[in-house]
């Protein structure tokens, strides 16, 4: 791959910024010499048509929600709008300064205000915090929120978070961050919490429950109730992450399941772009007994005026330099006004509809360790696809016929796990491509193993090599190497 | 709903083929005592029109296009060229999902592995993650891995950080039982380092700090023993002053909105973390690496992955999944496409027009800067009377600068702090200064 750094230089460029309007003199007559950089970062001066076409090639490397179906499991690659790039874009709200006076941006502190109300709503609970930015630092920011609840009532020794085996890495990594310890759960023969195992966990050590419902192999914990009330009648408290929360819009709602703090993921379930990465947000709602702990500053309404609240004295303080991901907020919000509560209701379904569609049609070519309806996602095993062929090489070989593979080798639960999540977005015609898909590479597997191993034949690499990333780290580019290159 | 691609015969041969006879079906396992209990948040469905009027008109209560904006600390009101923004409507970078699939994601990974290069290019240091969320989870990450690394439970930490960066860093600090001790300032607005704690894992410093003063950055890491040094930076700040990493900053975090983000009422922003290599094992966040494939052919995949939740899981060096990747992706096309040269020009003109300012608003009476050390683009300037006064007019007459509650946090009272960036015209100068004339 070319990088920027491969080009030829240009000579210094300039035409972005206007001479100076003011008398200026030389910056060492402003700042101490010794303060200065003495050197020149290595950054290219390029000219524009070189720099868009660079990034342009560089965007057709990727494969996007645009391309087509985007199966992966737990990651809800719903298409996203086009009219929320145009919203998020709206001067007057893309040119907010963060500490502005609160009378020059009362149009987004309302809009902060109604979808906090919104998400309330959803979830089944009294307060909401935009504040977290990412669904794994609303888990933090909920393992913050127990650790306060616990502290103010003396309670220190409740230190351990249990968690069930098929939970999301993020939910333990998290506990952790916020200073818990982590008891794993196992889960059942159905691929539900254990109930048994979970109650001889449950003492007063324990802070409480990480829950993801439905779980990560997209099956609903039909014991749920059972489940948090023992967790609550042991003094613990309920984490609800809200990753799957496709899976019941418009249906249930987690603050009648029995959640303490449920996170939302605006970057699943409220379609916001997850931008190769990021930015998401990751809201949290609460129950009353956490609420006075929520993330300080909370906007406040007065009558049509809003206002920011600092004044908490039973907060954990701020997880974020401001107020979340504000422009991804509004995205979500918009989303939100579109769809109403028949929108909301029309896409768990769907989302359900064609996990299950999917699941039904390929059981038959691949292992289905638990068979029975699935919610918007569900999990097949590579053990059995042909001899000597791995998750990976399906996964490697999906490529091939252009479509991105599913998550693979999680949940842990399963071996050689692959989990699919189509979300509701998805046509039967593209449900129908990628299952043919996975159909003939089933074939495939057992007649032309090769063609798997080998796989990607069509991507823009051949299959990249894990090991030598990971063993001989070159993390940022080698300017030294591109020298002697040009010497020889 | 505009975005479902079912017609109801769709769904009904779909049923079919699962062999269902009803949606309802599909939803039998939700317990009935939970979903009697749902009601329904009550609100018809928008069309797309009335959507964009709807936010059209929260938009417009907005008037932050009404001001000149000289309101600064750690969010500031930069020019970015317009092919960022045209980069990162490419839908194939801002809706691509995490790569963790290399071989379709190289667009991603290439442009996070020219992120890295950038970010420690700027700052002096051997490597740098694919970001974190903001400048201030990136300081109480940085200081969390100060922790881990030298287990001593206590941090020294300048009392001259911005407040947001202070307040996110004693939450994280509070839930980690690390003690932290905050150091004051000089009468050149620098810290005052002459009283620093024993056995401390880290010494937060942030330079330009929140008076807008540069620290002086030479002989700091001596003074610290085998504690690590962690500076907060302004990344623009960068084109001119001398990189932390020169003076042997063993981790470099910042915010990296200036670099081509909107201000976005604060969010997303963009976390900047870079790190010596020694420290890699421990670094917190994503990491892009260049690889081959199997015909030998350079690509990029993520590297040192063994660091992270989903594998890691409660032993991982942070809880970080989704970051800020196509922040760091503008930032990128912000850089390139403003080259080494454009960055120094920027710094230029921040610098070149904030001492203008400083120089004219100090001219006028009972105006004095009340730090003597030198500034970059921001700084503060004692008002004679009363500065939330003078604030509201100044408000009322189409200039915003940050509430003067601002530096009571730190001490100051009937002070301001004014930025000033390259989009500042002479004429928003001079009438600032004109306003502050005619305030007395």
């Amino acid at each position: 791959m070319r990088t920027i750094f491969d080009y030829p230089q240009h000579e210094a460029v300039g035409g972005v910024f206007p001479e100076p309007d003011v008398p200026t003199v030389d910056v060492d007559r402003m700042i101490d010499a010794a303060l200065l950089r003495g050197d020149r970062p290595r950054i290219p001066d390029l000219s524009e048509p070189t720099v868009v076409r660079h990034y342009t090639a560089l965007s057709k490397l990727n494969y996007g929600v645009e391309d087509g179906v985007y199966p992966l499991g737990s990651c809800t690659m719903k298409y996203n709008p086009k009219v929320h790039e145009t919203i998020a874009r709206l001067p007057g709200l893309a040119n907010a300064h963060p500490l502005a006076e609160s009378t020059t941006v009362q149009g987004t502190l309302a809009f902060l205000y109604h979808l906090s109300e919104l998400l309330g709503g959803i979830a089944g609970l009294p307060a909401v915090s935009l504040q977290p930015v990412a669904g794994a630092h609303g888990e933090l920011t909920g393992m913050f929120l127990f650790k306060k609840f616990f502290e103010m009532r003396g309670a220190t020794q409740r230190r351990r978070i249990l968690l069930p085996d098929s939970a999301h890495g993020t939910n333990p990594a998290s506990a952790a961050v916020a200073g818990f310890s982590v008891t794993q759960i196992p889960s059942n023969d159905d691929g539900l919490i254990d109930l048994e195992a979970l109650e001889c966990e449950l003492d007063e050590t324990v802070a409480g429950v990480m829950l993801t419902v439905p779980n990560t192999l997209g099956l609903f914990e039909s014991g749920i109730l059972e489940v948090t009330e023992r967790v609550h009648a042991a003094g613990g408290l309920c984490y609800f992450d809200g990753a799957n929360l496709n899976a019941f819009l418009g249906r249930a709602r987690p603050g009648d399941m029995g959640a303490d703090v449920f996170h939302f993921n605006l970057h699943k379930t409220l379609s916001t772009p997850h931008g190769g990465g990021g930015p998401g947000a990751g809201p949290i709602a609460v129950s009353e007994l956490l609420v006075e702990h929520l993330p300080v500053p909370r906007v406040e309404r007065d009558g049509d005026t809003y206002a920011l609240d600092w004044d908490r004295p039973e907060s954990i303080g701020s997880v974020h330099s401001f107020y979340g991901n504000v422009l991804v907020a509004v995205r979500a919000y918009a989303y939100l006004l579109h769809l109403g509560d028949e929108g909301l209701r029309a896409v768990a379904e769907d989302a359900v509809l064609n996990a299950n569609y999917l699941q039904a049609r390929l059981k038959s070519s691949y292992t289905l360790p638990y068979d029975r309806l699935c919610k918007h996602e569900f999990v097949l095993s590579g053990v059995d696809i042909a001899e000597g062929i791995s998750t990976l090489d399906v996964a490697k070989r999906l490529i091939d016929y252009g479509i991105h593979p599913p998550t693979v080798y999680f949940p842990l639960i399963v071996r050689e796990a692959l989990m699919i999540e189509p979300t509701e977005t998805e046509s039967v015609e593209e449900l129908d491509r990628f299952a043919d898909a996975m159909e003939r590479i089933a074939v495939e597997a057992r007649e032309h193993p090769e063609l798997l191993r080998e796989a990607p034949h069509a991507a823009p690499v051949r299959r990249l090599d894990q090991t030598l990333a990971a063993r001989n780290p070159v993390l940022s580019y080698p300017f030294d190497e591109r020298v002697e290159d040009g010497e020889t | 709903m505009r975005y479902l691609s079912h017609s109801d015969a769709d769904r009904r041969e779909m049923l079919a083929s699962i062999g269902v006879s009803s949606m309802d079906d599909l939803f039998a396992d939700i317990p009935q005592a939970v979903t009697e209990q749902f009601r329904s948040i009550g609100r018809r469905g928008l069309s797309e029109q009335e959507v964009v009027s709807t936010l059209s008109e929260l938009a417009a209560r907005n008037r932050a296009d009404e001001h000149a904006c000289f309101v600064g600390g750690g969010v500031y009101d930069h020019y970015a060229p317009s092919l960022v923004d045209h980069v990162l409507l490419r839908s194939e970078f801002y809706s691509a999902y995490t790569p963790y699939q290399p071989e379709i994601s190289q667009g991603t990974l290439t442009a996070m592995f020219e992120f890295q290069t950038m970010i420690c290019e700027l700052t002096g240091m051997d490597v740098a993650n694919a970001s974190m969320y903001d400048g201030a989870t990136a300081a109480a990450e940085a200081v969390l891995m100060a922790e881990r690394l030298t287990h001593r439970g206590r941090v020294a930490v300048a009392g001259t950080l911005f407040a947001h960066v202070r307040r996110v860093l004693d939450t994280y600090g509070w839930a980690s039982g690390i003690e932290i001790v905050e150091l004051p300032h000089l009468p050149s607005g620098a810290c005052d380092l002459s009283n620093l704690p024993g056995d401390i894992s880290a010494l937060v410093l942030q330079s330009p700090n929140a008076f807008g003063v540069i620290e002086p950055l030479e002989g700091v890491k001596d003074r610290i023993g085998d504690a690590l040094l962690v500076v907060s930076t302004h990344p623009i700040s960068l084109g001119l002053l001398a990189p932390p990493g020169h003076f042997g900053a063993d981790l470099v975090v910042g915010e990296g909105q200036p670099l081509g983000l909107p201000m976005a009422f604060g969010g997303p922003l963009l976390g900047l973390f870079a790190s010596k290599k020694e420290y890699l094992r421990q670094m917190p966040g994503r990491v892009s690496g260049r690889t081959v494939d199997a015909d030998g052919t350079v690509g990029y995949t993520m590297a040192a992955q063994t660091r992270e939740q989903h594998i890691r899981r409660e032993r991982a060096t942070s809880n970080i999944c989704t970051n800020s990747a196509l922040c760091a992706l503008a930032a990128t096309v912000y850089l390139a496409s403003v080259g080494a040269g454009g960055l120094r020009q920027v710094g230029e003109l921040c610098a070149g027009k904030a001492h203008y300012l400083a120089e004219r608003i100090t001219a006028l009476d009972g105006f004095e800067m009340p730090f003597s050390g030198p500034f970059f683009n921001e700084f503060v300037v004692q008002v004679p009377g009363d500065a939330v006064a003078l604030h509201r007019r100044l408000l009322d007459a189409g200039v915003l600068l940050e509430s003067p509650d601002g530096l009571r946090m730190h001490g100051l009272e009937n002070a301001l702090r004014i930025a000033v960036t390259e989009k500042r015209s002479r004429d928003q100068l001079d009438r600032l200064v004109d306003l502050l004339g005619g305030a007395r």
